[in-house]
């Protein structure tokens, strides 16, 4: 395997744990608290729905600038990245209108144990999504310039990787009533 | 890169080569400058971590005494020292030196390669790592000391400060352990992709030194269990900080949660810091006895059965924690078994013994002291991983024997085999065998006269983290105190030996006898490279011919066969 994504795929393993944890936490809690279910009734599915939407539309650009770039096409495989990036950035920009409205009808970090694992997970996730948007733009930069094509492919595993983990958060923090 | 210095003036001076003092040393992407970084300050923490276990083996002596060179060991204090002589112990010498130190020195050129494959994340790895080291040291001189809550850091206690009254040293020590734990997710990329990727031409998978094998298997390790404890540090710090409630019982939290995060981190990490230095005995006993290796393939095996099983133990920690009794049987079954594996590799090194020309040189004899002292760890584990037995046994000092039989091995005879094995190549020069010995035995005889009388005591049923046995009735028996004098005298011993390896350290590389490139007659390829190895190791990359362990081979003139050697 090429050095370059074996190193991605073991940042993608030690992510996964992370996750991991967090995510085997919260399920460990849920199951034992049926009460959880009142608090998740206050979030908001149709945002998370639509959020889905955007990172897989998102994912699917990764995919044609992938494409490019084995063809060795750096202008448009830049351009299918700065899709993404539009994607990416969509997305937190809805995660921090979704968490104001929250937090102006009361549901802070502190409220309960369920609040405080919905914001430590989305919050981490969200941290992946802009560190992704931020590497995003620099290779689509590098791309244009037909500069380190394969870093394309690279950055696409990971950005998998932060959308498969939004497909775990997604149904677990906005569709478990 | 041009590389004009010679071997003897490329230490300690500043280069007058193309590369200043700061790019050659200080910010260099070298692997061996980024080894010796992490070793040297792992024998930095390893001084700070001997000098906290000095002063609470004082108090613990000598109750309310003034300690020489510290003072009266206030209650605070003494949590706060064993809490960070446990987790310097453990994060910042045992993996630094066995893991990084070696790691980095060691693969490229086991492997055959120029450097790693990302030079620039491994010196990333250095600096996260020494930010670490910083923030930890900090964490000392804090309104309110350093951490106490123990090395554990199980919640509440470690998450609020109104327990472990150590308000903002709790918060930067969990930083400290995050950040430890990042610089060596970075670190395993580089030892797993390296060891993959870069090996000469001809090494297979089979002809890889065991000691690389198991610093790959161990990152590996180390990346697929550190997660959840990462995942925890966050909520933990979150507890401490903006009052969330994810450990807390009292507001729909669960402190065993952290338990089980810390745990499946926890044990895992044993393995990861027990495979270096199993690995490096390997090397040393099978140049020492000029024998192959025994059974080369199981070893491998071996290992990935442990790497493995590994994974599914760590709730032997907490049988006593309140987890299901069923689930603590299954725990016992898991546990025990992991100790066939281990004990296997215990067998082999021994039959590689048998029959061979052995040579007690100080390497040897280090290598030799790691089989004997972990058999006693692992052996007074079973005791520990049986549910029922643990009940009685729980946080007594049995435990803490019993860990320190496995842990002293692993990480500080470990490093003394290594360190003695390879200081001709690191540096050059050899080191005096006879200081060699002085500091072998004065080290290895002491050490068991402190934990010998701790399992007593341990037996005895003398808890752990307790600042004043006095307070204890049916602990302060006479003879109880004196096993805890015998076993302070044996640490001020040991520790005072230790000056005899800085001695030698010192007074090698300044005036040790040129080591050339094979002092040992040793295989592996970071043998055929100069003492110590230029920038870019060799000038010409080596091919691999066979196996790394091809020793006494019949019908051969000489007794080695260096991996690199055509026929």
């Amino acid at each position: 395997m090429p050095t370059g994504r074996l190193a991605v795929w073991m940042v993608v393993v030690s992510e996964i744990v992370v996750f991991g944890g967090v995510l085997a936490s919260y399920i460990m809690h849920r199951l034992a608290h049926d009460a959880w279910s009142v608090q998740a009734a206050h979030t908001n599915m149709w945002i998370g729905a639509f959020n889905t939407f955007v990172l897989l539309t998102s994912s699917l650009f990764v995919a044609f600038a992938h494409k490019a770039a084995e063809e060795g096409d750096g202008v448009k495989a830049s351009n299918f990245l700065w899709m993404t990036v539009a994607g990416g950035t969509t997305f937190v920009i809805v995660k921090a209108l979704e968490w104001t409205s929250e937090i102006t009808a009361g549901y802070t970090i502190t409220s309960s144990t369920f609040w405080s694992f919905y914001y430590t997970a989305a919050g981490l996730h969200a941290l992946h999504v802009i560190a992704g948007v931020v590497i995003l733009m620099i290779i689509a930069m590098q791309a244009r310039k037909q500069m380190e094509l394969h870093r394309v492919e690279l950055i696409g595993i990971y950005w998998y990787f932060v959308e498969i983990v939004w497909f775990f958060l997604f149904p677990l923090l906005y569709i478990a009533k | 890169m041009a590389e004009t210095l010679t071997a003897a003036s490329s230490h300690g001076e500043h280069a007058h080569g193309e590369m200043s003092f700061w790019s050659k040393y200080v910010f260099s992407t070298d692997h061996k400058v980024v080894g010796l970084q992490y070793m040297f300050t792992g024998i930095f923490m390893g001084l700070i971590g001997g000098f906290m276990a000095y002063a609470f083996r004082m108090q613990l002596a000598f109750p309310g005494v003034e300690v020489p060179g510290y003072g009266l060991v206030s209650p605070v204090d003494y949590n706060a020292l064993v809490t960070n002589h446990g987790t310097i112990m453990i994060f910042w010498v045992a993996m630094p030196v066995l893991v990084a130190a070696f790691g980095n020195y060691l693969i490229p050129l086991m492997v055959g390669a120029d450097d790693m494959v990302f030079p620039r994340l491994n010196r990333l790895s250095y600096q996260v790592f020494l930010l670490s080291a910083i923030v930890l040291i900090c964490s000392f001189f804090v309104e309110g000391g350093g951490f106490g809550g123990a090395w554990t850091a199980y919640p509440p206690l470690s998450a609020q400060s109104q327990y472990n009254l150590t308000p903002l040293g709790s918060s930067l020590w969990l930083v400290a352990v995050g950040l430890e734990f990042v610089a060596f997710l970075i670190g395993g990329i580089n030892f797993i992709t390296t060891a993959m990727n870069s090996r000469a031409p001809g090494m297979k998978a089979y002809d890889i030194p065991m000691i690389v094998w198991m610093i790959v298997v161990a990152s590996i390790m180390f990346m697929a269990s550190v997660g959840p404890l990462l995942a925890g540090a966050v909520m933990l710090f979150m507890d401490q900080n903006i009052g969330t409630a994810f450990f807390d019982p009292d507001r729909g939290g669960d402190p065993i949660l952290w338990q089980h995060l810390f745990w499946f981190f926890g044990h895992p990490e044993v393995y990861v810091v027990l495979l270096p230095a199993t690995g490096l005995v390997a090397d040393i006993i099978t140049v020492f006895s000029r024998k192959k290796l025994f059974a080369y393939r199981t070893v491998l095996y071996t290992v990935f059965a442990t790497g493995v099983l590994s994974f599914t133990v760590w709730a032997h920690h907490q049988f006593v924690a309140g987890i299901d009794p069923r689930m603590a049987h299954v725990f016992t079954v898991t546990t025990l078994l992991i100790s066939i594996p281990i004990a296997e590799m215990m067998f082999v090194y021994i039959a590689t013994l048998y029959g061979g020309s052995i040579t007690l040189t100080t390497p040897m004899l280090w290598a030799l002291a790691f089989i004997a002292e972990f058999l006693i760890g692992g052996v007074t584990g079973v005791f520990l991983g049986a549910s029922g037995a643990d009940i009685y046994f729980h946080d007594t000092y049995f435990v803490l024997a019993h860990f320190h039989y496995t842990f002293f091995p692993i990480a500080i005879i470990g490093f003394y085999a290594g360190i003695s094995f390879w200081f001709p190549k690191m540096f050059g020069k050899m080191m005096n065998e006879t200081l060699g010995k002085i500091h072998f035995w004065g080290t290895v005889i002491p050490f068991n006269l402190i934990f010998i009388p701790l399992f007593v005591l341990g037996a005895s049923g003398q808890h752990r983290r307790i600042y004043d046995f006095s307070h204890f009735p049916n602990l302060s028996a006479p003879w109880q105190q004196d096993l805890r004098i015998l076993a302070t005298s044996a640490l001020l011993v040991m520790l005072a030996f230790q000056s005899v390896f800085l001695v030698n350290f010192v007074w090698s590389l300044w005036k040790g006898r040129k080591a050339g490139k094979n002092p040992w007659k040793s295989n592996t390829l970071e043998w055929t490279a100069e003492s110590p190895p230029p920038h870019g190791n060799w000038s010409e990359l080596p091919t691999v011919y066979r196996g790394p362990y091809e020793y006494g081979v019949p019908g051969r003139d000489s007794d080695y066969w260096p991996q690199n050697e055509p026929n």
